[in-house]
């Protein structure tokens, strides 16, 4: 936060970005005042903390609308964007993982590795390409632009098509990173003496996996869900600009090409409480998934 | 991040990109350390991948660097009666949309995608490792203030960060190569300081301390020796970061404006293209890039287990 308090005021005026470069500097220094530029940074920190507080994110000139509605308006849309990918991704991570750590050093393993490896080492807006050339272009099943189909969350809903290949880019992204952990996991957890015992006492196969390996696996990623948010969300960017699809990374993006700071520190803000609430949230079910973990009350 | 950023954060956890502690529990400045180095060495040539990860990246720069010396091609003015033109004998990957061979354009791009790599990581360890270095070393107050700022960097996406800093400078290769470097530094930090806080309690650096070595001494004689390695390792898997953060810049438009050229500005165009079927602006640029940061990648993986002394046992 403080880190953004300064980056925040270190690049040209807004003034400048409002009134062009022809202003003169008397209405340069009017905006200044209206604004409570003309004072010290200490002070427009203390001021714009101080209406965060009170629930006011800013104001957007460029939009000419409050950063607050721009975010209440744009903010589901990512939501049911950024949901979705998730829950898809763990979804498939899971038992995707779970069938390597079984199979390990198989085909099936092998195969799953170099997915993953490509999988993160593919910039993701060319990912997104591909998917347009092939579902989009050759094949037009799927529309390759979300635009004003995606309006509200309601439009989203008109016309779920368009959700599709944002979603699975992120989803395949992501896959590629939750597998390998999921893979890790699970690999140590069937080293462990307790998966030795459950073999001996006679557990099947299915028994095993359902009883014992899956839920001890699981420590790892949730903790790992709670922690990727802000990669899922960097990527979430990349996919809305290359999908046109108007959520808040989208808008943050506009922001950043039009120099619009009030909408870069309220995106920022509301990404880091996210990450913060996330962490929390991971932490909790933590606690519910193994016993062992109980956090003192004092 | 990551990358991609979104490698950002599998690198501070499991695979790939985990750093795991290397410290060698005596002094590896005695007569140990030589014989140790090498049979890493030799260990990460046993490695398949890392050998595929290192050839790879090899060829790259040889693409990159002595390859416009062996194919020449016109790179500086346009030609608008080529424009776009499919791949054939004149042209082996075609032209794109101002008449620039495409292929002589990968070598060019490239140079400049593996220059802000790899100079980016090396910003990036020099900063992560004195931050992580100073802050185990100074402990106290001085260490929780600059643990959190290591922490509330994590909170926010690597992509937002590079595009809030982007904003504020002007775009050019030089400009890239500290944001990048800036953006990157995190995990060394949070690695180097796990490292040293062990370093410091070992025998020999409280032996060297009892007998009088300065401090500045005894970091850069025990503490910088014995971090090299990761750090090394760390900084390998940052560069297929920057590679791919700087694709993903270049793609949002806030990359190095023309005349500089990468892979990721090069795909950029070919997006402008993606209905016309002009392949040849789509796959070769994302070829380069998905070939490269796997290099890096195998080639950290391959390091980073050669010197791992507890997975060596296996």
């Amino acid at each position: 936060m403080i880190v953004f308090g300064v980056l925040h005021f270190l690049p040209g005026s807004p003034a400048r970005a409002m009134l062009g470069v022809r202003a003169t500097p008397g209405a340069i220094a009017a905006f200044n005042k209206a604004n409570g530029y003309n004072r010290a940074l200490p002070m427009q920190y203390l001021l714009y903390i101080d209406r965060l507080v009170h629930g006011n994110l800013g104001f957007s000139y460029h939009m000419d609308q409050s950063v607050g509605s721009l975010l209440m308006l744009d903010l589901p849309k990512t939501a049911l964007l950024v949901g979705i990918a998730y829950v898809l991704a763990i979804l498939i991570a899971i038992p995707v993982g779970l069938a390597q750590a079984l199979k390990r050093n198989k085909p099936l393993d092998h195969g799953f590795t170099v997915f993953a490896f490509i999988g993160y080492s593919m910039p993701m807006f060319w990912l997104a390409m591909l998917l347009i050339v092939l579902f989009a272009v050759q094949t037009h099943v799927l529309p390759p632009q979300a635009g004003t189909a995606a309006s509200s969350v309601g439009a989203v809903f008109h016309n779920p098509k368009v959700l599709v290949l944002p979603i699975a880019t992120l989803t395949i992204v992501t896959v590629a990173q939750f597998s390998r952990f999921m893979r890790t996991a699970a690999i140590d957890n069937l080293l462990q003496d307790y998966i030795r015992t459950a073999k001996a006492k006679g557990l099947s196969q299915r028994q095993l996996v359902m009883r014992h390996l899956l839920r001890n696996s699981l420590l790892p990623i949730v903790t790992l869900i709670g922690l990727s948010l802000p990669a899922v969300i960097s990527g979430a960017i990349v996919v809305e600009a290359v999908f046109n699809y108007p959520g808040m990374g989208w808008l943050f993006w506009q922001a950043a090409s039009t120099h619009d700071y009030p909408v870069l520190m309220g995106f920022t803000i509301v990404v880091a409480v996210a990450t913060v609430v996330g962490n929390l949230l991971a932490d909790i079910v933590y606690a519910i998934l193994d016993p062992r973990i109980r956090y003192s009350r004092a | 991040m990551s990358s991609h950023g979104m490698l950002d954060l599998g690198d501070n956890l499991l695979t790939p990109g985990t750093v795991t502690s290397t410290l060698p529990t005596e002094d590896p400045s005695s007569a140990a350390g030589p014989r140790n180095r090498r049979a890493a060495l030799r260990e990460l040539l046993h490695n398949h991948l890392g050998l595929i990860g290192l050839s790879i990246i090899v060829l790259m720069v040889l693409f990159s660097f002595v390859g416009p010396l062996v194919y020449h091609t016109n790179q500086v003015t346009t030609n608008l009666t080529q424009v776009n033109l499919p791949p054939s004998g004149k042209f082996p990957l075609g032209t794109d949309q101002v008449g620039y061979d495409v292929l002589g354009r990968l070598m060019v791009a490239g140079q400049s995608s593996l220059e802000v790599g790899l100079a980016a990581a090396v910003i990036a360890a020099g900063i992560g490792t004195l931050w992580g270095a100073v802050s185990a070393f100074a402990g106290g107050w001085v260490d929780s203030v600059m643990m959190r700022i290591v922490d509330a960097l994590i909170a926010i996406p690597t992509v937002l960060l590079v595009l809030l800093l982007a904003t504020i400078v002007t775009p050019s290769v030089l400009t890239m190569i500290y944001v990048l470097g800036f953006v990157s530094w995190i995990i060394t930090a949070r690695v180097v300081r796990g490292e040293v806080l062990v370093l410091r309690t070992l025998d020999y650096v409280s032996a060297s301390r009892v007998a009088g070595e300065r401090p500045v001494r005894i970091v850069l004689r025990h503490v910088v020796r014995n971090v090299i390695g990761i750090v090394a390792v760390q900084a390998t898997f940052e560069v297929a970061n920057a590679i791919l953060l700087l694709a993903t810049l270049s793609f949002l438009g806030l990359g190095p404006p023309p005349p500089a050229v990468n892979w990721g500005g090069m795909l950029t165009t070919g997006l402008n293209y993606i209905f016309d079927g002009y392949w040849w602006q789509i796959y070769p640029a994302g070829l380069c890039i998905v070939l490269t940061v796997v290099a890096f990648n195998l080639l950290g993986d391959a390091t980073r287990d050669a010197l791992d002394v507890r997975l060596r046992q296996d």
